[in-house]
């Protein structure tokens, strides 16, 4: 028996959402009389994060604290327009459309803090902390509870603002082929390191060394473990998870339920090294792209090209099982 | 049809258990606590995990009829108020979490673990959630949580 190591990397360029029938998403935004914003979307967080980053994208854009943030994503019978989570698209589309509806609310929020500083808006800077203050003397300030109270019960304003951002349909050019079906795109390379037992088959992922350049990390925990974790699938993609080829013609070999669903466990995890790049999108929210479904990609053919260096089998249909290995030994050695 | 008399986080329960009512129905639709989660429904997943006479163990796989008398311990016992206990802290600051399916499972597995071993190696922690599943993290943030959830509980019992 030899264990045999070998490398490989692959690279991805991943397009942030879809050219579809153009690809809009929309957000809305309003001040509670107690001072928050509340966004409403009928975009879903189904656990990647997007809530957490247009909070961010609208506190930042409002110049208010986080806390101040309300993030509703209600329902997709009463909430604003949204295509949907997918394709990598809710922190490009839905982190634009939020940050121009929070532009025009704090415009808003800007004229009523105006009204009652008896100054001019234009004036007047928001201090991140709740307070919209006299540009040059911060001692002229108001707290944004103060504000949302003077416009609704004495200036009679709803602070308020909306938002869309559209990706028209983009048609080819005939002659060319040449399209833009997509807002930008994300790059990646991973670099994968594997141990391949030539007796048993066995392919053990060492180590995952991932590189992304995705626009600008809004939230750059969230970000790092997008990586690591879509790094995780990508090896389950590549040597364990499958229903094939026993489904779903017949179902007396193979696994049937997901107790016999292969995935890696916490003990089969490589050691993952991930570097993030920033190189802002000019159309991203504070210039960020999709990172999202990229990261299950660049692992697979990565740890593909690893075996192939470690011991000479070339696959090409996942997931690289100890049987595919050991049938690709045979045709070498025949 | 039978009832049960329970103990949930220290606080004694009754209720009525059908026969086909699991321990993690009992806990989720008639006690009201949805920490623990319905992923498989399956014993496969390891996101129903709670505490059973100090035992971690998979509700949906468990008649409520069957836990008559029991002790049973959920992720909503943990915090006291506002203080979370030191492994929910721990997976706090090690963002050991992404859409938090499986915290609470992972969460009861990890204290269940604490429990009997205050020393755990990085292979006894993998080992004790091995029954666990976690779509999002790829594990690695979660078992560096568990470790040093360990050294705040050691660090603690020295002071
Ligand atoms: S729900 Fe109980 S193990 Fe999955
Ligand atoms: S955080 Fe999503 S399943 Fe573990």
């Amino acid at each position: 028996m030899t264990l045999l190591r070998g490398r490989g990397y692959a690279s991805v360029n991943y397009p942030t959402g879809m050219n579809l029938g153009g690809d809009p998403s929309q957000a809305l935004i309003h001040a509670t009389t107690m001072g928050a914003f509340v966004i409403s979307l009928s975009s879903v967080d189904l656990g990647q994060g997007l809530k957490t980053v247009v909070a961010q994208c609208a506190a930042e854009t409002l110049g208010m604290p986080m806390a101040n943030v309300i993030v509703d994503t209600a329902d997709t019978d009463t909430g604003p327009h949204c295509m949907g989570t997918f394709a990598s698209r809710g922190t490009h589309r839905v982190g634009n459309a939020v940050i121009m509806a929070a532009r025009e609310a704090r415009d808003v929020m800007l004229a009523v803090a105006a009204d009652e500083l008896e100054v001019d808006a234009g004036d007047l800077e928001t201090d991140g902390t709740g307070f919209v203050r006299l540009k040059g003397s911060p001692e002229t300030r108001i707290h944004i509870q103060d504000i949302t109270l003077a416009a609704h019960f004495k200036q009679g304003k709803t602070i308020s603002g909306r938002g869309i951002f559209l990706k028209e349909r983009n048609y080819p050019v005939p002659e060319t082929g040449e399209m833009d079906p997509d807002s930008c795109q994300a790059h990646a390379c991973t670099v994968a390191d594997v141990e391949v037992d030539d007796e048993t088959g066995v392919v053990t992922v060492l180590g995952l060394h991932n590189t992304y350049e995705i626009g600008r990390a809004l939230n750059p925990a969230m970000a790092a473990q997008q990586v690591e974790g879509g790094g995780w699938m990508g090896v389950s993609h590549a040597i364990f998870e499958s229903t094939e080829p026993y489904y779903p013609a017949s179902r007396d070999h193979g696994p049937v339920d997901f107790c016999e669903y292969l995935m890696p466990g916490p003990a089969e995890i490589p050691v993952q090294e991930s570097v993030i790049l920033e190189r802002p999108a000019s159309n991203g929210p504070f210039g960020a792209k999709g990172i999202g479904e990229m990261t299950a990609n660049a692992p697979i053919p990565a740890i593909a090209n690893a075996i192939f260096d470690a011991c000479g089998v070339r696959l090409t249909t996942m997931p690289f099982t100890p049987e595919s290995i050991l049938r690709g030994l045979d045709a070498l050695r025949a | 049809m039978k009832i049960v008399n329970l103990k949930v986080n220290g606080v004694g329960k009754t209720f009525i258990a059908r026969p086909e009512t699991t321990l993690l129905l009992a806990l989720r639709e008639q006690l009201g606590l949805t920490g623990a989660k319905r992923g498989c429904a399956q014993g496969a997943c390891g996101s129903c995990t709670v505490l059973l006479d100090g035992d971690p163990v998979v509700s949906c796989l468990i008649p409520a009829m069957t836990v008559d008398g029991g002790d049973v311990a959920t992720v909503e016992g943990l915090a006291d108020g506002p203080v979370l206990s030191d492994v929910q802290q721990a997976f706090l600051d090690g963002f050991a979490t992404q859409c938090g399916f499986c915290t609470p499972g992972m969460i009861m597995s990890a204290e269940a673990l604490l429990d009997r071993n205050p020393s755990p190696t990085r292979d006894e922690v993998n080992e004790a959630i091995s029954g666990n599943v976690c779509r999002c993290t790829g594990y690695e943030p979660i078992v560096s949580a568990i470790l040093d959830a360990a050294e705040r509980r050691r660090a603690g019992a020295n002071l």
